[in-house]
C-alpha cells in the first residue's frame, strides 16, 4: 500500500484522533485503522466537511461514521436530555438527531445498520442507530420524530418528508453530520436535486453541521466537494477531498476470441463458449451485461450449454423481489458460479468472493466500467480482475480504449447537474407545507445548494408562481391558490389538503408504468386485449408498459430467462404462455441505458486516426478498418465521414458522428424532415452508437452531386432551431420528458388522498397537457425545464449541438457504388431496431391495409 | 358498412371521409366532427368546456386555455363546412357550474359560431341543465329521419352518440401509437371527444361490445393528415 505522506498521521495523532477504546477494538479484530479513516477524522476535529473518494472495499462506510461514533462515545447525553420529546411546533426542545446517513438504495440502508451493530455492540457504546425508509411502519415513524436515535439512516425522498414536518426544527438543529453514501451516484439525478436543496434547509436549520460525502472516483472531485458545502455568493466553495489510496490496479483484457467477430449485434453469441469457460475456470463470476433483455438471452443461451450443471443464475431490476434475495442469498453464501445482471448490481451491497467479472458489450463509459470491475475481489491489496467481451466490430474498439483509459485512471462521469426547475418546485411546495417561507430568504438559501448556486432570481419567482397558481400568463386561477402570501409576505399553504397531497407525492423518481406479467397456458389462436383468459398463473416479475403497447398477441419475446408468447393484457396484468421458437420475434433491445461517454467516443476517432494503434486490435478488426480505408475512407479526428450509395433499389445516406444513439436519433429525425424538403424523400432511419443511416427513394448521390442538396447546409446547427421545435410538438420522447416534469413539479400528482390508484393510472393525460400549453405558452416554466431535461437527456441536444459546431467545415463525402465496410454494422439493425422516422399515417395506414389483404385474399 | 377514403385531389376534402351510417352518408371529419352534408348539419361531442378550471378547483392548476383550444377548433370546422345547424351532443361542459366560469372572451367566441345558424345543446351527464343564456336550445335528444342523436349510447339502429370517447391503439412492429376514433359498425355510430382535455376509452372496452352486437365493428382512426378505416378487431 504506497502511503501518500500528508495523510499519515503521526502514532501520537492517531491516538489524539481515536480513543482508547477503538484502538483496542481495532486491535482485537488484527485490524488498524487506515489512513483515509484516521484522515477523515482529522477532518471531522477541525470541523470541515470532506469528500472520500475511495474504491469499494476500502472500509469506505466505517470511514464515515468513525467521527461520529467517536464523539458519541465521548460525550453521553445527560438523562434530562434523553427525556425530552417533541410536543408540537410551538415548544422550543432540543435532544434531535446526532448524525443523518443518505443512501440512493433502501437495502443500503437497512445493510449499513446491521453493519454498524457489530461495533457498537463490542465497543458498548450508548449509540441508537434507527433506519427510515418507505417500508418503516407508520407507528414506528411516529416514534421516530418523536424520540429520535442519535443516527437515522434514510433517502433523499425521507429527508424531504421529515424537512416539510412541523418536527423539522426538533429534530435536526443538533444535528453535528450528515454522511451521503454513493454520492457520485446520487448527484447525477434529479434525486441528487432533491437532495441538495434539504442540505440547503439543513445549513440553516443547523448551521453547525458538516458534511460527509462517500464516492466512488469520479472525473472532477472539486465540482463533487461544492456539493458538501454552502456556496455563497457565486464564489464556489470546496469542502476537503480525502482521497484513499492503495487499491491495485485492476487487470483488464479483452477476449481474444477464436470466433468470427460480429459486424453488428449486442448479444455476443459468439463468445459463449468462451465465456462458459471463464465461468468454469473461477470461483464466481459477475457478468454484466447492459440491459435486462440482454441478460435474458445470455441466460437462456448458458442454461442451454450448461453440461457440466454450472450454478448459474440472473439479476436484474424486473425479476420479482423474492427472486431476486434467493440469488443475492446464494450468492453471499458462496453457493453461485455465475451471475448474470445488470446495472442492478452496479452499486451498494458486498457480495462474497467474485474474483472475476465479464463486462459483455460495449463498456460505454470508463469509470462505469471501473466501478463494475471493483465488484471483483474486494480485497485492496489483490487486483480485480476482469474481461471485456466486445459483441461486434465496432465494440472491440470501444473496449480497447476503455482498456487504456482504465491504465491510466482516466474518469469520464458527468459534471454536476444544473439544478431541475421541476425538482425546485416540489421543493418550494414542501417548504411552504413546514414554516411558511419569505421569497427572499428562501432563494438565498436554494443558492447555497451547488446545483442551483446560479439559478437566477426570475426563475425561482416563476417557480414559485407556478407552484401557488400554476404560473399562467392568464391569471384566473387567484382562488384555486395552492399557497398564498400573509400580510408579512410569507407564502404559506392554503389549505391542510395541499401537505397531504406533497406528502403523498414527494420525491423525483417517475416510474415506468410497469405491469406484473404471469405465465399461463396457451390459448393457442384467438388475439385481442379482453377475453377471457385463465386467470393466475405464476408470477414472473414486471415488464415496462410502453414495451407491452408496441404487440400484439402472439408475438414472442424474452422475458424470465424464457422465450414467451404474448397472450393478452388485462387491467395490470400481462399473461404470457410459453413458446416453443428459438428465436424471439420482436427485439426488446432498447439500447444500452447508457449511451457511449463523449470521453470514450472521442478516443474510439483518436484510434482510428492513428495507424500505428491499429497494431493492437485483433487482426479481423484491422483488417476491416483497411478494407474501408481502401474502398472509401477512415474518418480523421474532427471530421464528419458521410458516405451515400444505393441498395436493392433505394438510396443510402450513412454518417458517422460517434456522439451515441440518442443524439443520433435526434440527429436522425431532423435530418430527415430537411431532406423531406429537399425533395430527397426520405424514408426512414437507424441509428447505433457510432453511425445513423438514412435511406430514401430519392437518389440521394446525385442530387449532393448536382447541388441540390448542399451537406454544408443540411448539417447547419441551426437545424436545433426552427426544425427542433416543429419536431417537439409531435416527439414522444419530449412528451415523456413533460411527464416526468409535470409529476414531479406537483402539476399532476401521481396519488390522491385516500385513493391509492395503481401506477398505470395517471390521473390526467399529460400529453394533453403539453399539447394545450405549447399553443397557449410556449415558455411556461415547465416547458422550459422538459427542455432543459431534453437537451441532457433523451435527445441528448447539448451533445448534438456540440457536434454540429464542431464538424462545420469538416464534412467529408464519399459517393460509392455500394455498401462500405464501416457502413455494415448500422445497415445490419435495420430490421432488428425500430424503424424511425415513419409518421402516425404510414403505420395507421398499414393497419388498415391488412384490412384490404384479409378482404381481398 | 363502407368506408371510402375520397378519391378527389382537394385537399381540403383529405380531411374527411364518407362514413355510412343506417344507409345515411356522413363526413367523419379530421377534427372528430361529423358533417352530415345533405342536411348540412355539423355535429360535435363531448367538448368538456372549462374542464381545466374544474380541475383547479380541486387543487390541479391545469393549464386554463382548454377552452379556448376547444372552441378555435370548432371554429376553424365550422368554417370549412359552414353548416346550416349545429348538433353539440352532451357533456358540452364539464360540469353544472362550468358555463358560469366561461370568459367573456370565450363567450364571444362561443356567440361568433352561432350567429347565422342552429345550435342545439344536448344535455349530457356532465351538463344535465344547461341555461339558456348560452345561446341556441337545449334538448336531450334529437330525431332527424332515420337517425337519432342522443348522449348516452343505446345501441338503437341509426344512433348517434358520444359519451364514450373511444380511443384506438394500434400496434405494428414493436411500435405503437393511440388515437381518439369514430366508433361505427354501418347501423349506429359513437364519436369521439372533441375536447381538448378529453382522454378516451379504447374501443375494445366492453362498453362498446354492448352498443355494437354485431362483428364488422370499424374504428376510423384520426391520423395526423387523414383518417383511417381500421377494424375494432386489430386495434388495442
Amino acid at each position: 500500500m504506497p502511503p501518500s505522506a500528508p495523510l499519515t498521521p503521526a502514532p501520537s495523532e492517531t491516538a489524539d484522533l481515536l480513543p482508547r477504546r477503538f484502538r483496542d477494538w481495532f486491535a482485537a479484530r488484527g485490524w488498524s485503522p487506515r489512513e483515509h479513516q484516521l484522515a477523515l477524522l482529522a477532518r471531522a476535529r477541525d470541523d470541515h466537511s470532506a469528500l472520500l473518494i475511495a474504491p469499494t472495499g476500502a472500509g469506505k462506510t466505517l470511514a464515515g461514521f468513525l467521527p461520529t461514533l467517536v464523539e458519541l462515545s465521548a460525550a453521553p447525553k445527560s438523562a434530562a436530555e434523553k427525556n425530552l420529546i417533541s410536543i408540537g411546533s410551538s415548544v422550543k426542545r432540543t435532544g434531535g438527531l446526532h448524525t443523518l446517513y443518505i443512501s440512493p438504495l433502501k437495502a443500503l440502508a437497512v445493510d449499513i445498520a446491521r453493519n454498524l451493530e457489530t461495533p457498537i455492540a463490542e465497543m458498548g457504546l450508548p449509540i441508537k442507530v434507527e433506519t427510515r425508509t418507505g417500508d418503516t411502519p407508520a407507528s414506528r415513524r411516529q416514534r421516530q420524530r418523536r424520540y429520535p436515535p442519535d443516527i437515522m439512516l434514510t433517502t433523499p425522498e425521507q429527508l424531504a418528508l421529515l424537512l416539510s414536518s412541523d418536527d423539522a426544527p426538533f429534530l435536526f438543529s443538533s444535528l453535528k453530520r450528515i454522511v451521503l453514501d454513493e454520492l457520485h451516484a446520487l448527484v447525477t439525478s434529479k434525486r441528487g436535486d432533491l437532495l441538495s436543496l434539504g442540505l440547503a434547509r439543513l445549513w440553516r436549520l443547523a448551521p453547525q453541521m458538516r458534511a460527509i460525502g462517500l464516492s466512488a472516483t469520479v472525473a472532477e472531485p472539486e465540482s463533487l466537494a461544492r456539493f458538501l458545502v454552502p456556496q455563497c455568493d457565486g464564489r464556489q466553495v470546496s469542502a476537503d477531498i480525502v482521497v484513499a489510496g492503495g487499491a491495485a490496479a485492476p487487470v483488464v483484457e479483452m477476449l481474444d476470441t477464436k470466433e468470427r467477430l460480429p459486424w453488428a449485434g449486442h448479444t455476443a453469441r459468439h463468445a459463449l463458449g468462451e465465456m462458459y469457460q471463464l465461468i468454469k475456470h473461477n470461483k464466481t463470476t459477475l457478468i454484466f451485461v447492459n440491459t435486462r433483455s440482454q441478460a435474458e438471452m445470455l441466460f437462456q443461451d448458458f442454461w442451454r450449454m450448461n453440461d457440466d450443471g454450472l450454478a448459474i443464475a440472473l439479476h436484474h431490476g424486473s425479476l420479482d423481489v423474492a427472486q431476486r434475495r434467493k440469488v443475492e442469498d446464494a450468492m453471499a453464501a458462496g453457493k453461485l458460479r455465475g451471475v448474470v445482471c445488470t446495472s442492478s448490481l452496479d452499486l451498494g451491497i458486498d457480495w462474497g468472493d467474485i474474483d472475476l467479472v465479464i463486462n459483455v458489450g460495449a463498456p460505454k463509459g470508463s469509470s462505469r466500467l471501473m466501478q463494475r470491475i471493483g465488484r471483483a475481489n474486494h480485497r485492496l491489496d489483490e487486483p480485480s480482475r476482469a474481461v471485456l467481451i466486445p459483441a461486434n466490430r465496432f465494440e472491440v474498439l470501444e473496449c480497447r480504449v476503455a482498456i487504456d483509459a482504465i491504465a491510466e485512471n482516466a474518469q469520464d462521469t458527468p459534471p454536476l447537474r444544473i439544478g431541475a426547475l421541476d425538482v425546485l418546485a416540489q421543493h418550494v411546495l414542501g417548504c411552504a407545507c413546514g414554516e411558511p417561507f419569505l421569497s427572499d430568504e428562501l432563494y438565498s438559501e436554494v443558492l447555497t445548494a451547488a446545483p442551483y448556486a446560479s439559478l437566477t432570481r426570475a426563475d425561482f419567482d416563476d417557480v414559485v408562481d407556478f407552484v401557488a397558481t400554476g404560473g399562467y400568463a392568464l391569471k384566473t386561477y387567484e382562488r384555486f391558490a395552492r399557497i398564498k402570501q400573509d400580510k408579512q409576505g410569507r407564502w404559506r399553504i392554503t389549505n391542510p389538503k395541499v401537505r397531504q397531497s406533497y406528502r403523498l407525492n414527494v420525491g423525483t423518481i417517475v416510474e415506468e408504468a410497469m405491469l406484473k406479467v404471469r405465465l399461463v397456458r396457451g390459448r393457442g389462436g384467438g388475439a385481442g386485449s379482453t377475453g377471457m383468459i385463465g386467470r393466475g398463473g405464476r408470477m414472473l416479475g414486471e415488464i415496462e408498459e410502453y414495451f407491452i403497447e408496441g404487440l400484439v398477441a402472439g408475438d414472442t419475446f424474452v422475458f424470465g430467462g424464457e422465450i414467451v408468447r404474448y397472450e393478452a393484457l388485462v387491467e395490470d396484468q400481462v399473461y404470457v404462455s410459453r413458446s416453443n421458437d428459438r428465436d424471439a420475434k420482436v427485439p426488446s433491445y432498447m439500447g444500452g441505458k447508457f449511451p457511449l461517454s463523449t470521453y470514450l467516443a472521442e478516443r474510439v476517432r483518436k484510434l482510428l486516426d492513428d495507424r500505428r494503434q491499429w497494431n493492437a486490435l485483433p487482426e479481423q478488426v484491422r483488417d476491416w478498418l483497411s478494407l474501408q480505408r481502401d474502398f472509401s475512407r477512415v474518418p480523421a479526428v474532427r471530421e464528419l465521414l458521410i458516405e451515400t450509395f444505393p441498395r436493392g433499389g433505394k438510396h443510402y445516406m450513412v454518417c458517422y458522428p460517434f456522439e451515441g444513439r440518442l443524439a443520433h436519433q435526434t440527429l436522425g429525425m431532423l435530418l430527415t424532415r430537411r431532406l423531406e424538403r429537399a425533395r430527397a424523400r426520405p424514408l426512414g432511419f437507424v441509428a447505433n452508437e457510432y453511425a445513423l443511416a438514412i435511406w430514401g427513394v430519392g437518389d440521394i448521390s446525385h442530387m449532393i452531386r448536382h447541388g441540390k442538396v448542399d451537406l454544408a447546409a443540411l448539417f447547419e446547427p441551426d437545424m436545433l432551431g426552427d426544425d427542433l421545435e416543429a419536431w417537439l410538438a409531435e416527439s414522444a420522447l419530449m412528451k415523456r420528458t413533460f411527464r416526468n416534469c409535470a409529476l414531479i413539479s406537483g402539476l399532476i400528482p401521481r396519488r390522491f388522498t385516500g385513493e391509492e390508484k395503481s401506477r398505470r393510472q395517471v390521473l390526467f393525460s399529460t400529453d394533453l397537457v403539453y399539447d394545450v400549453l405549447r399553443k397557449h405558452q410556449a415558455d411556461h416554466v415547465l416547458l422550459r425545464a422538459a427542455r432543459a431535461d431534453a437537451a441532457a437527456g433523451l435527445l441528448d441536444l447539448k451533445r448534438l449541438g456540440d457536434m454540429l459546431s464542431r464538424i462545420q467545415g469538416r464534412i467529408i463525402h464519399r459517393e460509392l457504388e455500394h455498401v462500405s465496410p464501416l457502413a455494415v454494422p448500422v445497415m445490419l439493425e435495420i430490421g432488428r431496431e425500430s424503424v424511425h422516422g415513419e409518421a402516425a399515417d404510414e403505420l395507421l395506414a398499414e393497419a388498415a391495409e391488412e384490412l384490404v389483404k384479409e378482404a381481398t385474399g | 358498412m363502407t368506408a371510402v377514403a375520397q378519391s378527389s385531389g382537394d385537399d381540403q376534402d383529405v380531411r374527411a371521409s364518407k362514413v355510412t351510417i343506417a344507409d345515411v352518408t356522413f363526413l367523419a371529419d379530421l377534427s372528430g366532427a361529423l358533417f352530415w352534408q345533405a342536411q348540412r348539419l355539423l355535429i360535435v361531442s363531448d367538448l368538456h368546456l372549462e374542464k381545466g378550471s374544474s380541475y383547479a378547483r380541486r387543487g390541479v392548476l391545469l393549464p386554463p386555455y382548454d377552452t379556448l383550444a376547444t372552441l378555435s377548433r370548432l371554429t376553424a370546422v365550422i368554417a370549412r363546412h359552414d353548416p346550416r345547424m349545429v348538433i353539440a351532443l352532451g357533456d358540452s361542459f364539464h360540469d353544472r357550474d362550468a358555463h358560469e366560469r366561461l370568459s367573456i372572451s370565450n363567450r364571444e367566441v362561443l356567440a361568433a359560431m352561432q350567429a347565422r345558424r342552429d345550435w342545439i345543446w344536448i344535455s349530457g351527464n356532465h351538463d344535465p341543465a344547461l341555461p339558456s343564456d348560452l345561446g341556441g336550445v337545449v334538448a336531450s335528444e334529437v330525431a332527424i329521419g332515420p337517425i337519432v342523436f342522443r348522449h348516452e349510447p343505446t345501441g338503437a339502429l341509426g344512433e348517434i352518440a358520444g359519451h364514450l370517447h373511444p380511443k384506438a391503439r394500434v400496434a405494428t412492429r414493436g411500435r405503437s401509437m393511440e388515437r381518439r376514433c369514430f366508433a361505427s359498425d354501418g347501423e349506429r355510430a359513437v364519436m369521439p371527444a372533441f375536447g381538448a382535455y378529453t382522454g378516451g376509452l379504447s374501443i375494445r372496452d366492453a362498453a362498446f361490445a354492448k352498443i355494437f352486437r354485431n362483428a364488422g365493428l370499424m374504428a376510423h382512426v384520426l391520423g395526423d393528415s387523414r383518417l383511417h378505416a381500421i377494424s375494432a378487431s386489430r386495434c388495442y
